[in-house]
């Protein structure tokens, strides 16, 4: 038996967890929050998956979705990690690409399933100035989901969200 | 004679699944311990996050691999008692992700000739009928995507830079070839999971392999190696000298402090 009304407050309550590296940005816009489940006993199953296979913020979120829901009055929470379908960040919903921008970071360029791996040669867009004579600086960042880039006309260095 | 015995068979495999599993995870699990020494050590700053952050991405999947064949296992052994409290011989990964780190070329010789291998791997083993094991080369097949990327990149660099840059890779090169063969040595384990859609043999691998290494080689202006023997014995528990230094740190702390937690 499934409680479909209240999956739908516990399902805002678990999107509305700021992710602990970016907390401008909540796992809802991430898209890692892949299902809630509550059943008639109040038992409340949250399926969450990890942007990558070692990223250590995944289980600092599964504390603070449990935390976020106790203080809800929900303290029956199993949140359950899936690895299938892998997280892409096509996921990534308008809203978040819009507060990763705000907030200094490119979002991802591409579609994910363009490729695997954009192209260096394009210039992705400066957070800071909007100029796209940027270049690469690393594909990999200060959390696992990130590459370094800097802008060519204001100089600075900036984070994407790479394609993934 | 109780061979179509279908209870003994499930069995047999769930133990084949297991050994399958675990080598997918010591592989991992090797390979992210050799390059978290680069940690601090880089040189440069962007190289350090780079190496780490590879790193990163194969202790997650280790941690998955062995978190699952605890369970295949049901022994009650978790991921922690797999990493930890193993000794030398009950380790099951290939000599080339237990190799020292040596010169940043090393490295990156070692990195180019398993990524590309790991990918390869990966993509096949999307197709598995193993929940477990589709779900972490999904995942994985993203991760290895870049490390391929990375180590590519490098090698051309090196290889076609500076005279010295150019010594130093072929000699990596040269130095790590007779570890690759390893990669792709099939045993009854791979082909019975193989032949039931679960596992990949891993000598279908090989092809695909030599042709992209040949390209990235050839690109680097650097010369295939002739070398004619190969080191084998990883996946029956036989390791290399460096091995067991590498146990002794991987595993100190969790030996005299057990089940210490953050």
């Amino acid at each position: 038996m499934v409680n479909a009304v209240l999956a739908v407050d516990v399902r805002e309550v678990c999107e509305s967890v700021p992710d602990p590296e970016l907390p401008f940005i909540t796992v809802g816009d991430l898209g890692i929050v892949r299902d809630v489940i509550v059943d008639h006993a109040g038992h409340v199953e949250v399926v969450v998956t990890p942007t990558y296979s070692g990223c250590p913020a995944t289980e600092v979120i599964r504390d603070d979705i449990v935390a976020a829901l106790r203080a809800h009055g929900h303290t029956d929470v199993h949140v359950r990690t899936v690895l299938a379908p892998a997280w892409t960040t096509d996921w990534i919903t308008p809203a978040g690409l819009e507060k990763l921008a705000a907030n200094g970071i490119a979002p991802p360029s591409s579609r994910s399933d363009d490729a695997h791996i954009v192209d260096v040669s394009i210039g992705v867009r400066c957070p800071k100035c909007g100029s796209t004579n940027t270049k690469v600086v690393s594909r990999f960042g200060a959390t696992p989901c990130m590459a370094m880039h800097r802008c060519a006309d204001c100089l600075e260095p900036f984070d994407q969200v790479k394609p993934h | 004679m109780i061979a179509n015995d279908s209870a003994g068979t499930t069995d047999s495999m769930a133990r084949a699944l297991f050994t399958y599993t675990l080598r997918l995870g010591d592989d991992a699990l090797i390979l992210a311990q050799r390059l978290s020494e680069w940690a601090s050590r880089a040189p440069e700053i962007e190289e350090d996050i780079a190496l780490t952050n590879i790193a990163l991405d194969l202790l997650g999947q280790a941690r998955a691999l062995l978190d699952y064949a605890g369970t295949l296992e049901g022994a009650g052994r978790d991921e922690d008692d797999l990493a930890y409290l193993r000794s030398e011989r009950e380790f099951t990964n290939v000599h080339l992700v237990e190799q020292e780190n040596g010169d940043f070329a090393h490295t990156i010789a070692r990195q180019l000739f398993f990524s590309t291998y790991q990918l390869a791997l990966y993509e096949e083993l999307i197709s598995s009928r193993d929940e477990l094991l589709a779900g972490v080369a999904a995942k994985g097949v993203k991760e290895a995507a870049y490390h391929n990327d990375h180590a590519t990149q490098w090698t051309i660099r090196l290889g076609d830079g500076t005279d010295e840059s150019h010594r130093r890779m072929q000699a990596a090169v040269d130095r790590l070839w007779p570890f690759t063969a390893e990669l792709f040595e099939a045993d009854d384990v791979d082909r019975a999971l193989a032949a039931q859609g679960i596992g990949v043999d891993p000598s279908t691998l090989n092809a695909r392999w030599a042709l992209s290494i040949a390209e990235v080689l050839s690109s680097a202006t650097l010369t295939p190696p002739q070398t004619t023997w190969s080191s084998h014995g990883g996946r029956r528990g036989v390791h290399t000298e460096g091995f067991g230094y590498l146990l002794a740190e991987m595993q100190y702390l969790h030996r005299s402090h057990p089940d210490a937690k953050w």
